[in-house]
């Protein structure tokens, strides 16, 4: 097995096509994704006794809210845990390891949900499904840098936007699974789970026996590294514990954050706000409508961002990100307030694919910055940006509009302000980038550190 | 030199399309959510 799993055996042969990689993480993104989708188990979990209604002993809808926040925890702390060993096992271990968390997390959750223990359900979809998404996120992620040295953005905006998608795939399948199941006994979560456990074990599985690492110093046909070197695009690298050393990490965990916090304090919203702000005229299936179209904008702006920033320059996307996205936030209430409902949607559309956007374009500027060697690692460390978004911008949001109301301010105007601070929130964002320079030369990995590692070889100049 | 295998480009296009035919099925229902918005 261990063969069978070893870095060595996943170095590509001489006729390899590079295009197979992104189709396996493909596989495992549009799996791990489903992890957006968890809220349409909310109501059936809540009915589990009841069936048709919720029943005394039933669990509450804050009880399984907790679900979903352990499993973006274990996110977060596996990532940045597990990324140091993805760099050392290679991808198709890690990505094999997270199919046995992500798909085992499913059955312990049946498990859970046949009796009808909560906390089996936590242990299995928000621990150990957890662990599941932060090393199925990271673990391509390095593998595709290296090879597409010459589209790093587009590379990881594939496999990113499949994150983003697999949620669109989740949330259909588990409603489809779920009527399929259901009966005058079971609310069908049970088979659910279990159908879902075995469906994504296996499409991730596909995906670990099918990526490929390039071999040592390989290089796309036809290209070469370019003469004149961007400053901003190191051709060294940085260690993984000591790019934590470096003020460079801690300005792009800050970018990250805030363009992250300020995008899901808005993305929470929409739905409320845009039914608040055009009264009588958008229906809660209308805006359940909205939000879906959000999501597309989320996932599309995962690849063009990303794509875009292979042109732009990473630096730059993200000065776009924060100063025109600064400008749309502020704009947005003037919009609802003018009854422009056009013009709202489309920049509420612009700013999620920003928000997207600023997911799929931070690997690359993480190896343009830190070199590709230890960038899987470093990814991973810094998502627990993530982790802490996820839980500022939601709380921020709630509580900001909360105050608001209790001081007499109209549910309909409770959302400018929070847009103004979000706005503020960016371009805090947007000072940070422009603080971002090239690594000093100190935290440079030496040519006899590289001697020193096992099974690692740098490639130079991608 | 002989025993250099290249990836077939059958395999490479039935590779895509098992990420591209559930990942359009999952856009394709979103769509039909969203169409609600401009009913």
């Amino acid at each position: 097995m261990s063969g069978l799993f070893s870095k060595q055996r996943i170095i590509a042969g001489p006729g390899y096509n590079r295009w197979m990689v992104p189709p396996a993480a493909l596989s495992v993104h549009l799996c791990i994704g489903q992890a957006y989708a968890f809220s349409v188990f909310n109501d059936p979990l809540s009915r589990v006794i009841g069936i048709g209604s919720p029943a005394p002993d039933d669990w509450k809808l804050t009880t399984l809210g907790w679900i979903f926040s352990l499993a973006i925890v274990f996110l977060g702390l596996s990532a940045a845990f597990g990324g140091k060993w993805l760099e050392k096992v290679g991808p198709r271990l890690t990505m094999f390891v997270a199919a046995c968390c992500f798909g085992g997390g499913f059955l312990v959750s049946a498990l859970g949900v046949h009796l009808h223990q909560i906390w089996l359900i936590y242990l299995g979809y928000g621990v150990i499904g957890g662990i599941g998404l932060g090393l199925g996120y990271v673990s391509p992620v390095s593998t595709l840098i290296k090879w597409f040295p010459d589209r790093r953005g587009m590379a990881t905006g594939m496999a990113i936007m499949g994150f983003g998608g697999g949620a669109m795939i989740g949330a259909p399948l588990s409603v489809l699974l779920m009527e399929h199941f259901k009966s005058a006994t079971s609310v069908g979560v049970m088979e659910a789970f279990l159908v879902m456990g075995c469906l994504y074990f296996a499409s991730m599985l596909v995906g670990a026996l099918t990526i490929r690492i390039p071999p040592p110093d390989w290089k796309p046909a036809g290209w070469t590294p370019p003469v004149v070197q961007n400053k901003m695009i190191t051709s060294n690298h940085v260690h993984i514990d000591q790019a934590l050393k470096t003020p460079q990490f801690y300005l792009l965990w800050l970018v990250l954050c805030l363009n992250v916090t300020a995008g899901i304090g808005v993305l929470g919203q929409a739905s409320v706000m845009i039914q608040e702000m055009f009264k009588g005229t958008v229906t809660p299936a209308a805006a359940a409508g909205f939000v879906g179209l959000l999501s597309l904008f989320n996932m599309g702006g995962r690849f063009f961002w990303s794509s875009a920033s292979d042109f732009f320059g990473r630096k730059n996307t993200y000065f776009i990100f924060f100063a025109v996205g600064a400008g749309f936030y502020a704009a947005v209430p003037g919009m609802g307030m003018s009854g422009n409902m056009v013009l709202f949607v489309s920049l509420y559309a612009i700013i999620m694919s920003m928000y997207g956007g600023g997911f799929s374009t931070i690997p690359a500027y993480l190896a343009d910055i830190f070199g590709t060697r230890f960038v899987g690692g470093i990814h991973g460390r810094l998502l627990t940006a993530w982790s802490t978004a996820g839980v500022l911008g939601p709380v921020l949001v709630n509580y900001i509009r909360e105050f608001q109301i209790e001081h007499g301010v109209a549910k309909a105007d409770a959302y400018n302000v929070t847009m103004y601070i979000m706005a503020g929130i960016l371009l805090v964002g947007f000072v940070c980038n422009l603080l971002i320079r090239p690594v000093h030369e100190k935290h440079h990995m030496k040519h006899d550190e590289f001697d020193e590692l096992d099974g690692a070889f740098p490639h130079s100049g991608d | 030199m002989n025993d250099i295998k290249t990836t077939s480009p059958l395999l490479l296009l039935l590779f895509w399309l098992y990420v591209a035919i559930p990942l359009a099925w999952g856009v394709w229902s979103t769509i039909k959510k969203a169409l609600a918005l401009f009913a």
